[in-house]
């Protein structure tokens, strides 16, 4: 299989590595490389001031929070779905499992405009809610609602696999020696599943601090209210003010390379556990 | 990212009906009850609601309203675009998708754990911060722009950048459903195609080809829906030009944003039901994975 280059003429090894090399490099290195020097370019004071302004960092500071909102909703409604799916029958099982990705196939502004046709001023839930006091389209409930629905799937798809694999004998050993239900899920199964429902939430935190399409409709995109680190930088690209886009681009890029890492991480501690 | 999108090939679980229950437990399951109404409403409120009340919005004046929405010369032009783009990213991206995964599988070379993550970074870099990164590279005054710009090549608020755009975004879809099939697949059988005579060619066609396909096949499905759906890069490297730029999820912003709903809402259920239709394939493209 390996045959080793004997003349300057290209083996197709190399022109292999070549080819992927450049492809990555022009598509996503480069790019990466040179807005992190643009940025880094700006000098580090200047980087701060823009990070810090005050539009710039209520729109990071709302981005983290909602995420927030988003994840810890996500971890328990994620864990009990998969739940369900595994452990429970019920009729239209197969049609549920599918549809669970579905917020993964639906453009993200066509979820966006749902949401609005669903709880928007012109709507009928949209109107009760609003003479209640409660506004969620324009208002930050919107911005978690979006974000739930297109980061839905991942914990159920990160936890199902683990539960499928999760011997039955632990569970049945705790039950028979007097466990209550609870008890054996907090002290048996819910170990089991940590790394699991953690890996979906990372991945859902991930995609929440990058979320543009669905929060851009349902958000109003009100600066300093309702405006979110993506639409800021958008904002800013629009406005051609680069400083501040370059700026609020990096700490969303550094989050996600963070991300990325501790996912690695929870990775093999899934592994270590045997799960 | 690469883990998730590895999750996803997950089919309904097969497992018994009955949840482990204490020998002595005959009470009615009223906590089984509860979670499972409550998980499923969730998801009914949460996901269906919304998908159903477009539907029933959009085709509320008859499907009259909906076909005639259709019609303009700005939306043909939209979803004509669209398609383009996505023939193209899938076709690119499936052969270098392929290539990228036989290199992660098969070769070893210096930095590689770090290059497998770079090529999961599409997933977790905002759509928009993505857009960005291309206008700062290859915009007018990008580094490479200008030169391109100086040869008489658009490549930002042009159909490349589109281009260029859905094919970062949908880079890591074929690579990692084809690299754990691969990985499994090993090498003996290649090797032994190999020894009998078969060249590289004809061995990727007759021996690997045929092993990574139901993969692929998913992968590539992933691809095209993602091609179809892509809003944040496009909208930041298009500039968004009617009948020039404009892509179907552009031209659902577009006329959500000029309050003409009814064009907004058709395009939506067109986008949303081949979104739909696609899921179902990958549904049916896993159960054939799981098979083989």
């Amino acid at each position: 299989m390996q045959r080793r280059p004997t003349h300057v003429i290209l083996t197709g090894d190399a022109v292999l590595k070549m080819t992927v090399f450049s492809y990555v490099g022009f598509l996503v290195i480069l790019p990466i490389l040179v807005i992190s020097f643009q940025a880094f370019g700006l000098g580090l004071g200047h980087l701060w001031t823009e990070i810090f302004e005050p539009q710039a960092f209520h729109a990071l500071r709302l981005t983290i929070t909602c995420a927030f909102a988003m994840a810890v909703i996500n971890a328990v409604t994620g864990t009990l779905m998969a739940w369900v799916l595994v452990r429970y029958s019920f009729p239209g099982k197969a049609v549920v499992n599918a549809l669970i990705d579905l917020p993964f196939a639906l453009p993200t502004n066509v979820t966006g405009l749902m949401l609005v046709v669903v709880y928007g001023p012109m709507s009928l839930l949209g109107k009760y809610l609003n003479t209640h006091g409660i506004e969620v389209i324009y208002a930050q409930p919107g911005i978690i609602l979006a974000l739930l629905f297109v980061t839905f799937p991942f914990v159920v798809r990160s936890v199902q696999p683990v539960l499928m694999g999760l011997d039955k004998d632990i569970e049945e050993a705790a039950a028979t020696l007097g466990a209550r239900k609870f008890l054996t899920f907090r002290k048996v199964i819910l170990p089991h599943l940590l790394p699991s429902i953690l890996t979906g939430v990372a991945l859902a935190f991930s995609r929440a601090l990058g979320e543009f399409g669905s929060v851009m409709v349902v958000a109003g995109n009100i600066p300093m209210k309702t405006q979110v680190a993506p639409v800021f930088i958008y904002g800013e690209i629009e406005s051609y003010n680069p400083h501040g886009a370059l700026a609020v681009s990096l700490v969303l890029l550094v989050c996600s390379l963070a991300i990325l890492m501790l996912l690695h991480r929870l990775q093999n501690w899934g592994r270590d556990r045997g799960t | 990212m690469g883990p998730s999108v590895r999750r996803l090939r997950v089919s309904a679980s097969q497992t018994s009906p009955a949840p482990w229950t204490r020998p002595d437990a005959r009470q009615i399951p009223i906590g089984r009850w509860a979670i499972l109404a409550g998980t499923l409403g969730w998801f009914l409120i949460l996901v269906l609601l919304p998908v159903g009340a477009l539907v029933e919005e959009t085709f509320r004046h008859g499907p009259a309203t909906f076909f005639q929405a259709l019609q303009g010369q700005a939306v043909r032009h939209a979803f004509f675009l669209t398609l383009v783009t996505t023939v193209l990213a899938v076709v690119i991206n499936t052969v270098m998708g392929i290539l990228l995964a036989i290199l992660l599988v098969r070769h070893n070379f210096p930095g590689k754990a770090l290059f497998d993550g770079i090529v999961d970074l599409p997933f977790a870099v905002s759509p928009v911060v993505a857009g960005f990164m291309f206008i700062v590279l290859y915009g007018p005054h990008g580094l490479l722009g200008r030169w391109f710009e100086s040869g008489g090549v658009k490549i930002i608020y042009a159909l490349p950048g589109i281009i260029i755009a859905t094919l970062f975004v949908t880079l890591p879809f074929v690579t990692r459903e084809v690299v754990p099939v691969l990985r499994e697949l090993g090498t003996d059988s290649e090797e032994a195609a190999h020894t009998l005579g078969a060249n590289r060619w004809q061995t990727f066609w007759k021996v690997t080809l045929p092993t990574i396909r139901w993969g692929l096949v998913y992968g590539i499905t992933l691809t095209i829906a993602r091609s179809l759906g892509e809003f944040g890069a496009v909208l930041v490297v298009s500039g968004n030009i009617i009948m020039r730029t404009q892509t179907a999820t552009l031209y659902v912003h577009q006329e959500f944003t000029d309050f003409n709903y009814h064009g907004a809402y058709a395009a939506s259920v067109v986008l949303g039901g081949i979104s739909f239709v696609l899921l179902l394939l990958t549904e049916y493209w896993k159960k054939r994975t799981k098979e083989i």
